[in-house]
């Protein structure tokens, strides 16, 4: 009887890992041999044909918290992050407020939104390369015409991370207005109504009705904003390549950069390594404290 | 009706591209009533609660509450509350939050609202279940959280749009009672919307009969039942409903007193089915075949083909008959009424001592469009012999 009941149990344990075993073969895979194997590498000298990549401990960290270029592109991402991840919010959520009232054009109005985002990140980078030539550029066209003189935007050290941004809330917040649209739509009308027999008006209404209802979704979105804050550098390659003197210069560009232009794998990995970490640390952050307070219906 | 009426409607219209509107209504209700706005889907009588509530604006006319002119107003300005179909709860607010809403979006302060929740709460019987939200309470719970944040306020008028329909039949009729002795306890005038005729039936001070955007009849539940102005009204209230039949084609012994004998192609008379008994056929009786009999307890529905067309009798206890029996149909002369066919409008209207003066419809208390022959009759041939 006892061996009957342990016979079952292995076979429930068999089918449990066999259910688990193709998420684990994939994370496995392309999740955690490449962090674990990044990790080992950052922790090894660089390798050339005289002097062969020995283990070196922290030294590539040292090297990397060192460089003044460090604190430039963390301070860039910093500023990057926090100017477009609030400002794609902010603007999806009027522009999905605006395109769920009832307008003339609704679907045009929902189209143009969206636009943006169908775009590849090149193709919306060299549209705004277009908008950004000093003299020639869109900008340049509509200002010369009140008498300003032409601004490089994306040559001036001043300008040209804003410049980025820019370009980067426009292509994010159409995206995020769709998941912001989505969720509008799932909240009965019965509840403005409610709120507006109650004396809420409409500002009331937003603030202790349409945003609380709305917090998983901006959850979700911050998310979705944070991640992309650093790892979408596409429209760098296109506008300004980090430039100039590293003013407009992101995280995984940099990464980039060191492993592919100056072929210095080991500090890349150690640069990724800091990344990786810093996102693990919001991930709790997020799970922890934010999940606590969001109504989830 | 020395005091003028607490909610005014002035022949307010609304319609949206021509259809599903409501035209010129135009209704009087007093404080403290308990007024039902009943009639079939479609028929306005939502429309006519929400431009009541300040949801919607009438295209014409006037809303007056409490003597002021509110038309324009917000639904805010109007001190009223309100009870949806859905019950419209916060989701994301706790039974105490949802309640206290509209008092902390006013700014009540904090110990004023306490108060209030308290009373509001044991009132409605959810004491115990303040912390919880929404989604973790029972229909009938949530349909209780509603009535809560209605009444917490102190409003005067509350409106109610359909708000047991969400609920299973056996909580309705409890809810039905506790609203009616919440109302009743708190003095509130209540308009409230139904399709459900046995709840307007059994709640309401004066029920309001709509069809097609208008008023057909309002008066109290009884005189709406024994004293129908319109076959509408006589075919929607009842259940089974009023048995319509050609009016030539019943014995003359059968027709009300004072008919006008000469005149009969056009009228339908109507009988309600309980006020119908069967009987061998016989020529002064009205000669019809049993197509079925339905057994439900107290009663027995008899369903009949007549010449020209269905009849139903609602006969008291158990009865033995057989479908394709051939039975004589039989009913006091004076139970039944006569409708024109072409207006659908009552023949001939008996002054009435209980009917309210303003409360008509648009065209509701006309005068009948045909004169009676004799005024020697008795003022009425309707007797009150109904039950």
């Amino acid at each position: 009887m006892e061996q009957l009941a342990t016979y079952h149990r292995r076979r429930q344990a068999l089918y449990g890992w066999l259910l688990v075993s193709p998420a684990l073969i994939l994370l496995t895979l392309f999740a955690l041999s490449p962090t674990v194997a990044t990790f080992w590498a950052s922790l090894h000298s660089r390798g050339t044909i005289r002097r062969p990549s020995a283990f070196s401990g922290w030294d590539n960290y040292a090297d990397l918290i060192a460089d003044p270029s460090f604190a430039t592109v963390v301070g860039n991402n910093l500023l990057y992050a926090g100017v477009t991840i609030p400002a794609s919010i902010v603007i999806a959520l009027a522009m999905a407020l605006w395109a769920n009232a009832k307008i003339p054009l609704r679907g045009v109005v929902r189209g143009a939104f969206f636009t943006p985002t169908m775009l590849p990140m090149i193709a919306a980078a060299n549209i705004w390369l277009f908008f950004y030539t000093p003299g020639l550029g869109v900008i340049d066209a509509v200002t010369g015409l009140f008498g300003l003189p032409p601004v490089n935007w994306l040559g001036q050290p001043q300008t040209a991370l804003w410049a980025v941004i820019v370009v980067t809330v426009w292509k994010e917040a159409g995206f995020f207005m769709i998941f912001y649209l989505a969720a509008l739509q799932t909240i009965p009308p019965d509840l403005r109504e409610a709120a507006a027999v109650e004396g809420a008006g409409r500002i009331t209404y937003t603030r202790r009705v349409l945003l609380p209802l709305l917090m998983p979704t901006t959850a979700f979105i911050f998310i979705n904003a944070l991640i992309n804050s650093v790892k979408l550098i596409d429209h760098l390659f296109i506008l300004t390549k980090g430039g100039p003197n590293n003013a407009s210069k992101l995280v995984l560009y940099w990464v980039w950069e060191m492993a592919f232009a100056y072929f210095d794998a080991p500090r890349a990995a150690a640069m990724t390594v800091l990344v990786l970490l810093v996102l693990g640390l919001i991930a709790v952050f997020q799970f922890r404290v934010l999940d606590r307070r969001i109504h989830y219906r | 009706m020395s005091k003028p009426p607490f909610i005014r409607l002035d022949g307010v219209s609304k319609s949206w591209g021509g259809n599903r509107g409501v035209e010129r209504v135009d209704l009087a209700i007093d404080e403290g009533e308990f007024v039902v706005l009943l009639g079939p889907s479609g028929c306005g009588k939502s429309t006519t609660l929400r431009m009541i509530a300040g949801l919607e604006t009438p295209d014409t006319g006037r809303v007056v509450i409490a003597g002021r002119d509110m038309t324009a107003e917000p639904p805010a300005a109007r001190g009223l509350s309100m009870v949806f179909q859905s019950y419209a709860l916060f989701p994301h607010l706790t039974v105490a939050d949802n309640i206290t809403f509209g008092l902390s979006v006013r700014r009540v302060p904090r110990r004023e609202r306490q108060d209030a929740l308290a009373k509001a709460v044991s009132l409605t019987g959810l004491t115990g279940l303040e912390g919880r939200k929404p989604a973790a309470l029972s229909g009938g719970q949530r349909q209780r959280v509603a009535l809560a944040r209605a009444i917490v306020a102190g409003h005067p008028i509350c409106l109610m749009d359909e708000p047991l329909s969400n609920l299973d039949a056996k909580l309705r009729h409890a809810v039905r009672q506790e609203i009616r002795a919440l109302q009743r306890e708190l003095g509130m005038t209540v308009v409230y919307v139904t399709h459900d005729q046995t709840e307007a039936m059994g709640m309401a001070d004066r029920v309001v009969l709509m069809n097609g955007g208008r008023v057909e009849q309002a008066d109290t539940p009884d005189a709406l039942y024994l004293h129908p102005d319109t076959a509408f009204v006589a075919t929607f209230l009842g259940s089974p409903p009023m048995v319509l039949m050609p009016a030539e084609s019943v014995p003359e012994r059968l027709l009300p007193p004072g008919t006008p004998r000469d005149d009969l192609a056009g009228l339908d008379i109507g009988i309600r089915p309980e006020a119908i008994s069967l009987a061998e056929p016989a020529p002064h009786r009205h000669r019809a075949t049993v197509r079925d009999a339905e057994f439900l307890g107290a009663e027995t529905l008899v369903y009949l083909t007549t010449g020209t067309g269905e009849a139903i009798a609602r006969l008291p206890g158990r009865l033995t008959i057989r479908a394709g029996e051939p039975v004589g149909i039989d009913w006091a002369p004076g139970a039944a009424t006569l409708f024109e066919r072409a207006t659908g409008k009552r023949l001939s209207l008996p002054p009435r001592e209980h009917r309210h003066a303003e409360a008509g419809a648009s065209h509701g208390g006309s005068a009948p469009p045909r004169a009676m022959g004799a005024t020697g009759h008795p003022p009425h041939f309707q007797t009150e012999t109904l039950p």
